[in-house]
């Protein structure tokens, strides 16, 4: 299946490219050949019914699927120019690089402190107490998560209401200083008024790191993301400007879903 | 008519009973308009047969604990027994030497008195095994009729013996809860007496252990009882030793198990750890006893370490653990794998590596269900007995020293409940003293593990 690709959408910069990757859990082909640059200065959205594929792809991102013992992955990703499935890829710091927040919000049973300062620590960035702690108020400014928090650091993370553990767990993603972060869903277990602080995140962290949401809200991606890829059944039927998809569909299957007659 | 008949036959009423009803179901239920019947015909049978069986097996159970002594009452009331001496030991004697001839288990008498008591024993148990037989055979016919009548197109029979099974199981759970409760009263109750003889004080706090069961048991020496040296060598043993090999091993294997191994590996060599639970203690006993001790043994004494003893704390806490790394394991094992999934992606995407992960997110975050499992097998531990018999000797030791024998307080209770003591002798019942406090230890440990486990479930439900 090849993608359409719409004609206003111009080059820039690709953070990551993908090429004919394909995915399959066990015999079973989960991605049919997509490829897409994923740009810097942007956010992509990733768009599409459920069971799509659309986890699946982005996790071949950060490499996430490896995890997943019956996963495999065909085709070429490049970070930066870099293949990340060459053998000496550092999976590590590919994850330190690429990073990821989840539909769940799943801070560690630790101290909000720990928890943002966790990758920091495994990763050896901060050097010392004071860089360390210098690092965990930065993350959380940015993640808008220091008013909240900053009298009640060594509480559980898990304490906290569901749209500030979110907001904690992109926190965590920043403070490895990543250049890209991947979104599944990241508001689907909140409320609309925590959503909203999401969004209002990402439109502040846009630019500064290269990111891709997956979502079901077709408002939100609209409201968030530049670009917009629409998947339907392992294969990405178009790509575009989030504009122009939204506006002006080429294909049918995209009209069909932005208009909500399925999926 | 002896119990076994009586149960054969009370067995064969509640078949005939079970036939009839269903019988009787049937032709209602041919007869009825609908074809239908508020229960199958063979719940109306079982029905029938419970009410026949239940009420007439509990008569015959009750009937052979009481019947006994209306018997020897019987006998006694008799005149043959007029001669009888007066009360105690020798009438006693007299009246066992005349029943188990009359029953036949003893050829003949010896005692000219006894030989009177036999026929009057003779009738007085035919008389009451034929009214005991009646009596149970009229209660299972009234149990069948009453419950007969009752068969009728719309009687609920399925919800009736519905009730009866609940009530059946309901009292097989209390028989288990029951018992135990009697074990402790007895070992609160011979406690007592223990503590009435030798200072509580005394027993908890002394340092020096060794009861003389032949001495005067009115007088007790107060400083053989001190049972320190037997809670040091359990502790040594069970919760120090022991727990040395288990933890880091068990937690290892859970480790391995949850986290490195692939399925096909795991799905034998779990089953495989499990095994190790299931080995007789005795077997890890002659293991501890015959292999393990002698060996080091001689490895301290090639090292230049003199005196080593060929029982020692060192052999039978190591075997012990080896025994209790499934305990340990099976339960890191459960609650590594109740921590989330999207824990482990969380660490796992932050850019930590699989043993990172496990250090700093997955095992603090089973750490609760861990140290529980840790709890649970220290008290098994501690309450292990074949393998301190076997291995660790019978000296009360206070030492620090692994190579030396020690003693603990099973291996203590087995003592001293197996020696030449008479029963009420405070030697024999210091048993039942060590006993309460190794079975208040153990119910403290268990308790407590199972309220941590339980927060922990409800933590990630
Ligand atoms: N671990 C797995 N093992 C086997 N098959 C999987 C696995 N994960 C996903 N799949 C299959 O791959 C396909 C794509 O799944 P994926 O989770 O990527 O869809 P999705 O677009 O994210 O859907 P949703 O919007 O519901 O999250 C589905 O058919 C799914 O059943
Ligand atoms: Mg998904």
């Amino acid at each position: 299946m090849v993608t359409v690709i719409h004609p206003n959408l111009e080059t820039t910069d690709a953070k990551m490219k993908a090429k004919d990757v394909s995915v399959y859990y066990g015999d079973k082909m989960a991605i049919d050949k997509v490829s897409i640059d994923i740009p810097t200065e942007y956010v992509t959205a990733f768009i599409g019914p459920s069971g799509c594929g659309k986890s699946t792809f982005l996790r071949t991102l950060n490499r996430m699927n490896d995890t997943i013992p019956s996963a495999r992955v065909d085709g070429e990703i490049t970070l930066d120019g870099e293949d990340i499935y060459r053998s000496k890829m550092d999976v590590v710091q590919l994850r330190a690089r690429v990073g990821m927040v989840f539909q769940k919000p799943n801070p560690f049973p630790k101290s909000i402190y720990d928890n943002i300062a966790y990758g920091p620590k495994i990763h050896g960035i901060a050097e010392g107490k004071d860089e360390l702690d210098a690092i965990v108020e930065r993350s959380l400014q940015r993640a808008g998560l220091w008013n909240e928090v900053k009298d009640r650091l060594t509480d559980s993370g898990t304490a906290l209401s569901g749209g500030q553990q979110q907001r904690l767990c992109i926190a965590r993603a920043i403070a490895v200083d990543p250049e890209v972060i991947l979104m599944d869903e990241p508001c689907s277990a909140l409320d609309p008024i925590a959503t909203a602080k999401i969004e209002e995140l990402i439109d502040e962290l846009n630019g500064r790191y290269a990111i891709v949401i997956v979502t079901h809200s077709m408002q939100q991606a609209a409201r968030v993301s530049q670009r917009t890829a629409f998947f339907h059944l392992g294969s990405m039927v178009e790509y575009g400007r989030t504009t122009d998809i939204f506006t002006n569909p080429l294909e049918q299957r995209t009209q069909d879903y932005i208009t909500g007659r399925y999926g | 008519m002896s119990p076994a008949i009586l149960l054969l036959l009370v067995i064969g009423l509640g078949l005939a009973g079970w036939l009839a009803a269903r019988a009787r179901a049937w032709a209602f239920r041919s007869k009825a308009e609908s074809g239908r019947l508020a229960a199958l015909p063979s719940y109306h049978g079982w029905y029938v047969a419970l009410w026949i069986a239940i009420p007439a097996v509990l008569f015959i159970a009750i009937w052979s604990f009481v019947s006994p002594q209306l018997i020897d009452q019987a006998v006694i009331a008799s005149p043959a027994a007029s001669e009888l001496p007066e009360f105690g030991f020798q009438r006693d004697a007299l009246l066992r030497e005349a029943k188990s001839v009359a029953t036949g288990s003893s050829p003949a008498v010896f005692n000219e008195q006894a030989a009177a008591l036999v026929d009057p024993y003779r009738d007085a148990i035919s008389r009451y095994g034929l009214l005991g037989g009646l009596a149970t055979l009229v209660i299972a016919f009234l149990g069948g009729a009453w419950s007969f009548l009752k068969v009728k197109p719309d009687f609920r029979a399925r919800t009736r013996v519905e009730r009866i099974v609940m009530g059946t199981l309901l009292v097989a759970s209390l028989v288990a809860i029951l018992t135990t409760l009697g074990i402790i009263v007895s070992l609160v109750f011979e406690t007592v007496r223990f503590f009435g003889m030798v200072n509580p004080i005394d027993f908890l706090f002394g340092t020096e252990w060794g009861p003389d069961p032949m001495s005067n048991p009115d007088n007790p020496d107060p400083d053989r009882f001190g049972a320190i040296p037997l809670f040091w060598g359990t502790i040594y043993i069970g919760a120090i030793i022991a727990m040395i090999v288990a933890i880091p091993l068990g937690l290892m294997s859970a480790i391995y198990l949850t986290q490195y191994a692939a399925p096909r590996t795991r799905s034998w060599l779990k089953p495989a750890l499990e095994i190790l639970a299931g080995v007789p203690t005795v077997v890890y006993g002659y293991f501890a006893a015959l292999t393990v001790a002698p060996f080091i043994r001689d490895l301290a004494v090639s090292i230049g370490i003199s005196g080593a003893s060929s029982e020692s704390a060192l052999a039978a806490g190591l075997v012990m653990g080896v025994m209790i790394i499934p305990f340990v394991s099976s339960m890191a094992d459960d609650s590594i794998a109740a921590v989330p999934q999207a824990m482990r992606d969380g660490s796992l995407a932050m850019g930590a590596t699989t043993s990172e992960t496990i250090k700093r997110v997955l095992v603090p975050a089973a750490l609760p269900g861990i140290v529980a499992g840790i709890m649970l097998a220290i008290s098994r531990a501690i309450g292990e007995t074949m393998i301190v018999v076997m291995a660790a000797g019978a000296a009360a030791n206070l030492t620090a020293n692994p190579l030396e024998a020690m003693t603990t307080v099973t291996f203590q209770i087995v003592q001293m409940l197996t020696g030449e003591g008479s029963f009420d002798h405070p030697a024999t019942l210091s048993a039942f003293a060590l006993g309460f406090v190794l079975f208040i230890v153990t119910l403290g440990l268990n308790f407590i593990a199972l309220r941590v486990v339980k927060r922990f479930r409800e933590a990630y439900e």
